[in-house]
């Protein structure tokens, strides 16, 4: 029924509307390597939908394809109703889909706040002339966008470190910023590449919190890969498996656990 | 605008006193708050009419006279309004500890019966959801950050904001009662309930009236020549009477502005930006700062650190004889006025401290090295006595007369007696009323002609009628020789040592004292550091043998000290252990406010105690700990006991016989 009904209301209140993205049998190839073989899913208006499965299975070239990096050679992308043509990954972004990497591509050198704002480029109208005289509305346009990258910091609780320079900052904080600065987009659908990559049992909790208050309070689309089986069968509303490039299970996190292809691809079984 | 509620006698009450001031300073800044990065800021008429709009708003909530509404949060603006609303409405407001936990607040909630609570956040709403089946009189919440609560039931839930657009429509309609609960307000009404932290037992509610709240706001105001201009941070828990008097009584007292930090990280950048002319922090915060200046001059160039050396050597030799407007010789002068420029004035600045013109420490002995360094920069540092149930005041240090032993003469209207036993007693204007639902502990502690006992044992200083604390007087015991055991005086001592957070002395009747010593993780993490030391815990880094070593270092530098004074020689520490774990709040080891609870620590470490006595060396030891969202876990440990030289005494007490 899920899979076919426009928008349904989840167990904890959320309204998860129609499908906004589809990916329709998708297939990568590396030179004579298939990454990632013929696969098909969809993400809804609203959910958090999560990508596992073990090393090497192709997650992140999923998520590259959501994002633009990489043009698959069969299948289509589907975005908000329309065929989506290839494209570079600056017009993907304009188009309303933020990421963050599983290795921090933060500004080091910048503060924590110039990081953010660099996430409002795409909000941004006035030519470099403008801004480097800062008169009128380059800087009206500078006051409204500062305003959004403040209430971001203050949700991230991230404002004693707003001056501060990345580079200086902890691992864990670093993830952070770099979620703010994919927020500061005002994305429509969020990709998250291993957030929670390297952190110990507290961050992994603050962080989870963090997505969840996304998700809740901007009515964020997140799509997220995930290795802590905890985290995402805690988190997400649907679950796409993948295994050697193959997508071997898809559903709920109940559904999935239960999928005895993914206990396997898990737990490892004999191979004959 | 009129106010009806002004007698010819002057305000009577916390809101008339609003009326007042909305009248009186109407454009003048009342409280600010950074928010998104800029202060936001109210004027004293924006705030009357905040405060206005949530009091209407919680009438149609129907709050009713003499309820009790429980105020839980950080400092912000909003709350010091709530609190004003719910006096309005003749409520009583009671703030409590943000960072108490969901037992501790079911205890206070139940014991005053609160019918509202009014609360920061999600934190706060999910602790009284644990709790609610506990409190059978609670009915509505009312909270201010929506953030994480979309999903709750929001049928006894409310969005501050919402209460407030809420009694701004029914305003006709409760205005008139509103006005008629205010102007019943008088002197006797009770102003604001505080529940004391308790170093013993379970707390107890101080029930303080508008004359306690307005008459100490006053006199203190007086004291220290408060105005209308000056500015404070408030960032020190709500629930503490200082708290209140500093950002509702003085500041609605004087018409002073009370600033609001944006989170409790952000503190001092907020410090620095606001630059307060009156400010208030405990002996921790100082020791704090001190220490992190010293480990940043660590790190700073050689040419640097000399012109720190050189100029904070002579800050020492003349910056408080300056600052008491003592003589001093041109040239020193001259010389300090060059330090100015290059060392205190950028130092100031850094601290948050250019515009401090009136500063208290309180709560607990500050030590001298402390004291000295903030006071020879020129900061007018000064220490006060007082307690939740003389609200606040009760001795103070007038300018000129400053001095890190003392804690000052009486404030104005303040008598104060020493009882035989050495006890303080003290009696006021700001005498509080009684402890709440609790006459036998009122009639233990206040007698019928007004007099309460402090709990303090200390002295007058003959010449100068400067008071002087020794140490709780049910803390001071005997030895088993007879001789006097104060353990705080010992435990201050060893605290000055910024490697030192914590320290705890036995001894009452016993043959000698012990102590358990906790190191501060700062001061002692930034050492291994700069020293190539490895530790992978705080445990490893406590047991380190060098560590230890050091803390020995100064247990027998105490140890001297204390044998000068021939009444407490008796006290020097002769064996000691380095804690495994920092003594926490948490685990009910230190009060909210983080003072030492003897009796719990004593039940608890009892192995550990029993070690220090039977001369082994070494015990192994398993605690329990309790993390901050109330979960449990336990903590094994084998610590080493070490014997601290002693300097024997017994030839000094003979001669004294």
């Amino acid at each position: 029924m899920k899979d076919t009904a426009d928008s349904y209301v989840t167990e904890d209140g959320r309204t998860i509307g129609p499908v906004v993205m589809e990916m329709k049998n998708i297939t990568l190839r590396f030179g004579g390597v298939e990454a990632i073989k013929d696969i098909s899913f969809d993400i809804r208006e609203g959910e958090i939908r999560a990508i596992i499965g073990p090393n090497g299975a192709g997650k992140s070239s999923m998520l590259n394809v959501i994002s633009g990096f990489y043009v698959p050679q069969e299948g289509e992308v589907w975005y908000k109703g329309a065929r989506r043509p290839a494209m570079k990954p600056f017009e993907v972004a304009q188009q309303g889909i933020a990421r963050t990497f599983q290795n921090i591509a933060l500004f080091e050198g910048m503060s924590v706040l110039d990081n953010v704002m660099t996430g409002r480029l795409t909000h941004m109208t006035t030519g470099l002339f403008a801004q480097s005289l800062w008169k009128g509305k380059a800087e009206q346009e500078e006051i409204e966008n500062r305003e959004v990258a403040e209430k971001i910091i203050d949700f991230l609780e991230i404002q004693a470190i707003r001056k501060t320079p990345v580079a200086r900052l902890p691992y864990g904080l670093k993830k952070r910023v770099e979620l703010a600065r994919a927020l500061a987009a005002e994305p429509s659908i969020l990709l998250l590449d291993e957030p929670m990559a390297g952190m110990n049992v507290e961050e992994k909790e603050d962080m989870s919190r963090f997505i969840l208050d996304v998700n809740d309070e901007f009515g964020t689309t997140i799509a997220l890969i995930e290795h802590d089986m905890g985290v995402v069968m805690d988190l997400s509303d649907r679950v796409v498996v993948m295994d050697y490039g193959k997508k071997i299970g898809d559903g709920t996190p109940h559904d999935v656990r239960n999928n005895q292809d993914v206990i396997d691809a898990y737990l490892g079984v004999a191979h004959d | 605008m009129a106010t009806p509620l002004k007698r010819a006698d002057g305000p009577q009450s916390v809101p008339a006193l609003l009326h007042r001031n909305a009248t009186k300073f109407a454009n003048a800044p009342a409280y600010r708050e950074k928010e998104y990065g800029i202060w936001q800021s109210w004027t004293w008429s924006q705030t009357r009419d905040e405060v206005e709009a949530l009091a209407l708003g919680l009438m149609e909530m129907g709050i009713n006279e003499g309820d009790f509404v429980a105020i839980i949060g950080r400092n912000r603006p909003y709350l010091y309004w709530a609190m004003m609303a719910a006096e309005m409405c003749g409520a009583v407001p009671v703030p409590l500890y943000q960072d108490a936990n969901a037992e501790e607040m079911a205890y206070v909630m139940n014991h005053c019966g609160a019918r509202f609570a009014i609360v920061g956040d999600q934190e706060q709403v999910d602790k009284i959801y644990d709790v609610q089946d506990q409190l059978p009189e609670f009915e509505q919440m009312i909270y201010l950050d929506p953030r994480g609560l979309r999903k709750y039931d929001h049928s006894v839930l409310k969005q501050y904001a919402n209460v407030q657009e809420l009694g701004r429509q029914m305003r006709d309609k409760h205005i008139a009662e509103l006005e008629a609960r205010q102007a019943k307000l008088d002197y006797d009404s009770t102003g604001v309930m505080l529940y004391t932290s308790g170093t013993t037992g379970k707390p107890k509610g101080v029930v303080l009236s508008n004359r306690n709240v307005i008459e100490t706001a006053k006199s203190s105001s007086e004291f220290d020549d408060l105005r209308q201009t000056d500015e404070i941070l408030a960032y020190l828990p709500m629930a503490w009477v200082g708290d209140f008097i500093f950002s509702v009584g003085q500041a609605l007292w004087t018409g002073f502005c009370t600033n609001c930090p944006e989170s409790a990280d952000t503190m001092h950048v907020d410090l620095r930006e606001i630059g307060p002319t009156y400010y208030f922090a405990p002996p921790r915060v100082f020791e704090t700062q001190l220490t992190n200046v010293m480990i940043r001059m660590e790190d700073a160039s050689r040419f640097k650190k000399w012109l720190f050396d050189t100029f904070m050597a002579h800050a020492r030799k003349v910056g408080p004889d300056i600052l008491d407007g003592k003589p001093v010789s041109q040239w020193d002068r001259f010389k300090y006025k060059l330090g100015e420029a290059f060392v205190y004035g950028p130092l100031k600045n850094t601290l948050g401290f250019s515009r401090v013109r009136v500063g208290y420490t309180a709560g607990e002995a500050i030590g001298p090295e402390i004291f000295d360094f903030y006071r020879s920069l020129g900061i007018n540092l000064k220490q006060l006595y007082g307690q939740t149930e003389a609200t606040v005041f009760i001795t103070a240090q007038p300018d000129g007369e400053v001095r890190s032993d003392t804690v000052g003469v009486t404030c104005p209207g303040v008598e104060l007696k020493i009882a035989e036993n050495g006890e303080v007693f003290y009696r006021s204007p700001g005498v509080f009323v009684e402890y709440y639902k609790n006459p036998e502990s009122t009639a233990d502690t206040k007698d019928a002609e007004g007099w309460v006992a402090t709990g303090d044992a200390g002295f007058i200083e003959e010449g100068s009628g400067h008071l002087r604390i020794i140490d709780r007087a049910k803390d001071v015991g005997k030895m088993a020789d007879g001789s006097l055991f104060a353990p705080k005086y010992v435990e201050n001592k060893l605290k000055f040592f910024p490697n030192i957070l914590e320290a705890v002395v036995f001894g009452n009747d016993k043959d000698e004292c012990t102590a358990f010593i906790n190191i501060d993780l700062t001061a002692v993490g930034n050492w291994a550091e700069r020293n190539n030391i490895g530790y992978a815990s705080y445990q490893e880094l406590a047991q380190h043998p060098q560590v230890i070593a050091q803390i020995q270092e100064h247990v027998e530098a105490v140890n001297e000290s204390v044998a000068e004074d021939e009444m407490l020689s008796g006290c020097q520490v002769h064996r000691f252990v380095v804690l495994h774990k920092e003594l926490d709040a948490d685990d009910g080891e230190l009060t909210r406010t983080r003072k030492v609870r003897r009796r719990i620590i004593e039940e608890k470490y009892a192995d550990i105690i029993a070690a220090l006595y039977d001369g082994s060396p070494q015990v192994s030891t398993e605690t329990e700990v309790t993390y901050e969202d109330g979960r449990k876990g336990s903590i094994k440990a084998t610590l080493g006991v070490r014997d601290a030289k002693v300097v024997p005494v017994t030839a000094k007490k003979m001669a004294a016989e």
